[in-house]
C-alpha cells in the first residue's frame, strides 16, 4: 500500500489562500488504511476548515466526499457533480489520486492535502514502514525476503556497510540496519551463500531514471472496437 | 605492476607500509595541505585524502591529492560512492589517473544526515564492491562498464575498507572477501581498540587464505582523552572501545602521554601478527602527532619505494 500523512493545517490553509469553496476528496483505499486521507479524516479537515474559516472571517464553503480508490477514473468520476460546485479541490489521496482527479477535472484546481512517503505496510497499530523501493528489478529472492533499496539508507546491494551495529543503522539507533535483517533471515534459511555473492552495478534503466514508467500488458489492452463497444457507443 | 604506486611497491617488496591520513581542509586555501605534507613527509608512506569526511563540504580528494603530490606525498585518494553516479566515478578515476594519483580507496562514504548537508540527496549507485568490479575492469580490461573501450586504462592501486568491528561479525570475513574478488589490491582497516576481536576476525581471514590476496593494513586512531574514547564508544557506529581502554585513558595521569603508548603498543603487537602488512595511522585532529607514534614504534626512517 502507499503511505502517506497529512501535510501540516497550516501548510493547507496557505496553500488554500485565493479559493473560496473548497471538496474535501477523499480516498478509502490505502490512504485510509494510513489513518491519513479517509473518510474520517476527511470529516475531521473539512471540519477544521469550516472553524478556520469562520473564525478568521474567511466565508468559505467546505464539501467533503470520499470515493472508493482516487487512482481510478472509474471512481473519481462520482466525483463530477461535486467539482463542477467548487474552484479548488483538496485531495486527501496519495499522489496518485491528486494527479488523477486533476486528469478528470482540468479546469479545476486541485491542491494536495497528504505528504506522499512511500510503498509500505502497517509495523502496529499507527505505525507505519518503507518496504519496497519500486525500482523495477526485484530482488527480493537474493536478499532473504527484505528490500535493500528501500530499507538501507545506502540502498547497498553487497551487504552492510561499515555503520552497522547490534543490528541498527548508523544513520539512528531507532532504524534497523536493512542487511542485517537480510543476513539473519538468509541465515534462517540457511541461504548464506547468497551473501558470498557479488551483485554487480545495479541496471537503472526500469528504475525511474527513464522518466515516468509505464507498463503494457497488450493482451488486457482494448482494441478501438472494444473500447467503443464498451463505452456504449456501437 | 598495476598502478606503480609507491605503497604498492613496497608492498611488492614485502616491507611493512604505514600510511597516514591528511584531512582537506574547509577551505579552498591550498595552504592547510600543502604544509600538512610538508610536515609529515617521509612518516609515512602515502597519505589517504578524505572525501568530504562525515558528509561535511571540504576540499576534494583530488584536488588534496595533487597538491600532497606537488609536495612530494604520495597520496591515497579516497572516493565514496555517496555523492558521484557511476559516469562521475569512472570520469574522476580516469582525471586522477591523469594527474598522477596512483592509490585509489573505494568507500560507501558516511551517510549525509552526519554532515553539513543532512538535506541532500544521496547517490549510491555504484556501492563500494560495485565500484571495485567497475574501476578493477577499468584498470584491466581498460574499459568502462559495459563493454566501450577506453584509448587507455588508469594506473591506480587499489584500496577498500574493512571494517571488523560492525555487524554481523560473522559476514565481516565475507565482506572483505567479496572486495578481494571484487578487485581490492589492499585494505585499510577501521580503527582497532578491541584487539581481541580484531585476532578473532584475521584469524578467520587467515583460515581463508585472504591475507595472500590481499594486503591488510591495520587502522589505528591514537586517543587524545578519555572524552574521545567514550565519544568513540558511543557515539560513532561500527567501533568498539573496550572498557579497559576507557578505564586505562581515565587512570592515566597524562591522557594524551597513554593514548600515544597505546598506539605504539598497539602497532608493536600487530608488527607480529600474521598477515598484517602495515598500519593506516590516523590521528582524527591531531595529524602532527604521526612523527612521534612511527618514530616511538621503530618505524623509521621509511624506506625508499
Amino acid at each position: 500500500m502507499i503511505i502517506g500523512e497529512q501535510k501540516p493545517f497550516k501548510e493547507i490553509v496557505r496553500n488554500l489562500e485565493g479559493h473560496e469553496t473548497i471538496l474535501v476528496a477523499g480516498c478509502r483505499s490505502c490512504v485510509a488504511i494510513c489513518l491519513a486521507g479517509g473518510e474520517k479524516e476527511v470529516g475531521v479537515l473539512a471540519e477544521s476548515l469550516r472553524i478556520h474559516s469562520d473564525l478568521n472571517d474567511l466565508g468559505w464553503e467546505v464539501g467533503e466526499a470520499t470515493v472508493e480508490r482516487q487512482c481510478e477514473k472509474e471512481w473519481v468520476r462520482e466525483l463530477a457533480p461535486l467539482v463542477e460546485e467548487v474552484d479548488c479541490v483538496l485531495s486527501m489521496a496519495c499522489g496518485v489520486g491528486a494527479q488523477i482527479v486533476q486528469e478528470m477535472f482540468p479546469d479545476t484546481r486541485v491542491i494536495p492535502g497528504l505528504n506522499t512517503s512511500n510503498m509500505g505496510a502497517p509495523e502496529e497499530q499507527g505505525i507505519w514502514s518503507e518496504k519496497c523501493g519500486g525500482c523495477g528489478d526485484c530482488v527480493l529472492h537474493l536478499t532473504g525476503g527484505i528490500c535493500p533499496m528501500a530499507r538501507c539508507a545506502k540502498n547497498l546491494l553487497n551487504g552492510p556497510c561499515g555503520g552497522s551495529q547490534d543490528g541498527m543503522c548508523e544513520i539512528d539507533p531507532e532504524t534497523p540496519c536493512a542487511w542485517d535483517q537480510i543476513f539473519q533471515s538468509l541465515k534462517r534459511l540457511g541461504r548464506l551463500d547468497l551473501m558470498e555473492e557479488n551483485i554487480p552495478p545495479k541496471d537503472w534503466t526500469p528504475s525511474r531514471n527513464g522518466g515516468p514508467r509505464t507498463i503494457v500488458k497488450s493482451s488486457a489492452v482494448l482494441t478501438e472496437k472494444e473500447k467503443r463497444a464498451r463505452e456504449g457507443l456501437d | 605492476m598495476k598502478s606503480g604506486s609507491g605503497i604498492e611497491r613496497l608492498f611488492e617488496r614485502g616491507r611493512f607500509v604505514v600510511t597516514g591520513e591528511i584531512g582537506p581542509p574547509m577551505s579552498s586555501d591550498h595552504a592547510p595541505v600543502r604544509e600538512n605534507a610538508r610536515f609529515l613527509k617521509g612518516y609515512a608512506d602515502a597519505f589517504n585524502l578524505t572525501d568530504n569526511q562525515t558528509a561535511i563540504v571540504r576540499m576534494s580528494s583530488l584536488a588534496s591529492s595533487v597538491i600532497c603530490m606537488e609536495e612530494g606525498v604520495e597520496p591515497i585518494m579516497q572516493m565514496t560512492c555517496r555523492d558521484r553516479n557511476r559516469i562521475a566515478m569512472q570520469s574522476d578515476l580516469l582525471g586522477a589517473s591523469a594527474l598522477g594519483v596512483r592509490n585509489l580507496l573505494c568507500i560507501s562514504g558516511d551517510h549525509q544526515v552526519f554532515g553539513n548537508q543532512p538535506e541532500s540527496k544521496n547517490v549510491y549507485d555504484l556501492d563500494s564492491i560495485q565500484q571495485l568490479m567497475v574501476f578493477s575492469r577499468m584498470r584491466d580490461e581498460a574499459k568502462v562498464w559495459g563493454e566501450a573501450e577506453l584509448v587507455e586504462g588508469p594506473k591506480v592501486f587499489l584500496g577498500a575498507a574493512a571494517n571488523p568491528f560492525a555487524d554481523p561479525f560473522e559476514f565481516r570475513v565475507t565482506r572483505l572477501a567479496k572486495k578481494v574478488k571484487a578487485g581490492a589490491d589492499f585494505i585499510q582497516t577501521q580503527a582497532i581498540f578491541d584487539m581481541a576481536r580484531f585476532e578473532r576476525w584475521m584469524a578467520e581471514v587467515r583460515s581463508r587464505g585472504l591475507d595472500q590476496e590481499v594486503h591488510i593494513m591495520a587502522g589505528l586512531v591514537p586517543l587524545k582523552s578519555v572524552g574521545a574514547a567514550r565519544y568513540m564508544k558511543n557515539k560513532v557506529s561500527g567501533m568498539i572501545v573496550p572498557d579497559e581502554i576507557i578505564a586505562r585513558m581515565k587512570a592515566a595521569e597524562n591522557p594524551k602521554e597513554e593514548g600515544l603508548s597505546i598506539c605504539v603498543e598497539q602497532i608493536e603487537h600487530l608488527l607480529t601478527m600474521e598477515g598484517i602488512h602495515g598500519v593506516h595511522i590516523m590521528p582524527v585532529a591531531w595529524e602532527r602527532k604521526l612523527p612521534e607514534i612511527v618514530e616511538r614504534a621503530g618505524l623509521l626512517p621509511r624506506p625508499t619505494p
